[in-house]
């Protein structure tokens, strides 16, 4: 067809237009399974990363280093006896390779690491991305670990972590998560060591899911 | 005419296949085949949007100025590419976060402006169609068959599937890019001495 600019402009409007509209269609229908996909994704982190547990305290947000732009999130488990057996902490590093790690990191009643979940990342497929394999060596050496006793940095930082093969970079982030979810463990711990365990945490599953949700709705808006 | 239509679809398998005869689309090709699983789904969500992108651009292709056709192809191919996106991340989450990046690098993938440009905007709606689900498909076996193939040397496995097939763990380099360049010249050595006539 020839070109001239009034059929130009009509012809890229209309275009432009009608797409704009369709992409927000779609964009609105799959908004909210988007967000359950990503509210599931931190609740079965979370169930999978602590210790068994009957309820979780709500979400505790708190600056771990004075030079972080983002907050971590603290979650205190409890059993059905109300006492305190561990907590979860939504952590992340920024020094990935392929830009932020974000963990959920367990924590046991001796504050020993229980087990580490990544919720996302976007490290090489086959190599960085190997901090996602849950049965490897890299992933087991933490569990169980007192970060007290087993320093937090890779080995050739002078730490005790075994890095992955060809992948120091995710390995060494990865750690960074760890100890910036330890260090606010600490923090969170040593500010309030009387709540812990109290009857203060009285929040079920149920409520604690919603919370979640809250959370995300909230991150959704930022 | 029915030959002619097989002709249309088939042509993107072999004789005008986009990897490993017209070489285009070289980045994702390079980037997303360290394993099959990964080789296969950027092909068929690529797949997806060339048949879409097809259809759309045939359909509108006597309203649109020559003057900006490349603009408003670009246009309808990153709606197609949004829209798998967003379904992706709701949908198949796991996925979406293996490709990453390069589901919204589809946008400018050369060989759906190519047979946008080249195909879509000076045939009918069915052949359109048939061209991008021929040329897809050929895209998408490549995809896989790279993958694989790396799959195999980095890390003695296909599609997860573990079976000793080099001692050791495999060679880490072909987990990388080096190892992409390297294994798909091999294979387009192989393609164009026993495939090509």
């Amino acid at each position: 067809m020839k070109s001239s600019l009034k059929n130009m402009v009509v012809v890229l409007a209309t275009i432009t237009t009608v797409t704009s509209f369709a992409v927000g269609y779609v964009y609105k229908i799959t908004k909210e399974p988007i967000r359950k996909s990503k509210v599931q994704k931190t609740k079965s982190a979370l169930e999978e990363v602590l210790p068994s547990f009957e309820t979780l305290s709500e979400p505790q947000k708190l600056m771990v280093y004075d030079t972080d732009a983002e907050n971590i999130i603290i979650y205190k488990a409890t059993d059905a006896n109300d006492a305190y057996v561990g907590c979860a902490v939504e952590s992340y590093s920024n020094n990935g390779y392929g830009g932020t790690i974000r963990l959920v990191v367990g924590f046991d009643v001796n504050n020993s690491i229980n087990k580490i979940a990544v919720v996302g990342h976007s490290e090489t497929p086959g190599l960085g991305a190997k901090i996602t394999e849950t049965e490897s060596p890299f992933i087991v050496q933490f569990q169980g670990k007192n970060p007290n006793e087993f320093k937090l940095s890779v080995k050739p930082d002078g730490g005790d972590v075994d890095a992955i093969t060809a992948s120091t970079i995710s390995s060494r982030a990865y750690t960074d998560a760890v100890k910036r979810a330890f260090e606010g463990v600490k923090k969170s711990l040593g500010e309030e060591v009387d709540a812990v365990g109290s009857a203060t945490s009285q929040y079920t599953k149920a409520e604690a899911t919603q919370d979640a949700d809250n959370n995300q709705k909230t991150d959704d808006n930022e | 005419m029915i030959m002619n239509k097989i002709q249309i679809f088939s042509k993107g398998l072999i004789k005008e296949n986009p990897t490993f005869v017209l070489l285009l689309g070289m980045c994702p090709t390079l980037g997303t085949t360290s394993t099959a699983i990964n080789g296969m789904s950027m092909g068929a969500a690529t797949m997806f949007v060339l048949v879409m992108s097809n259809i759309a651009i045939s359909l509108i292709k006597n309203i649109i100025p020559d003057k900006v056709r490349i603009p408003a192809f670009i246009v309808v191919i990153a709606s197609f590419v949004t829209v798998v996106q967003l379904c992706m991340q709701a949908y198949v989450p796991a996925l979406y976060e293996t490709l990453g990046v390069f589901i919204p690098l589809i946008v400018v993938n050369c060989i759906i402006l190519g047979r946008a440009e080249a195909f879509a905007s000076k045939n009918g709606i069915f052949a359109s169609a048939l061209d991008g689900l021929g040329i897809g498909l050929g895209f998408t076996l490549s995809l896989t068959l790279i993958g694989a193939v790396r799959e195999l040397l980095s890390s003695n496995s296909i599609f997860d599937y573990t079976f000793e097939f080099l001692p050791g763990n495999g060679v880490l380099l072909f987990a990388l890019a080096p190892g992409a360049f390297i294994v798909l010249s091999y294979l387009l050595v192989l393609f164009n001495k026993y495939l090509k006539k």
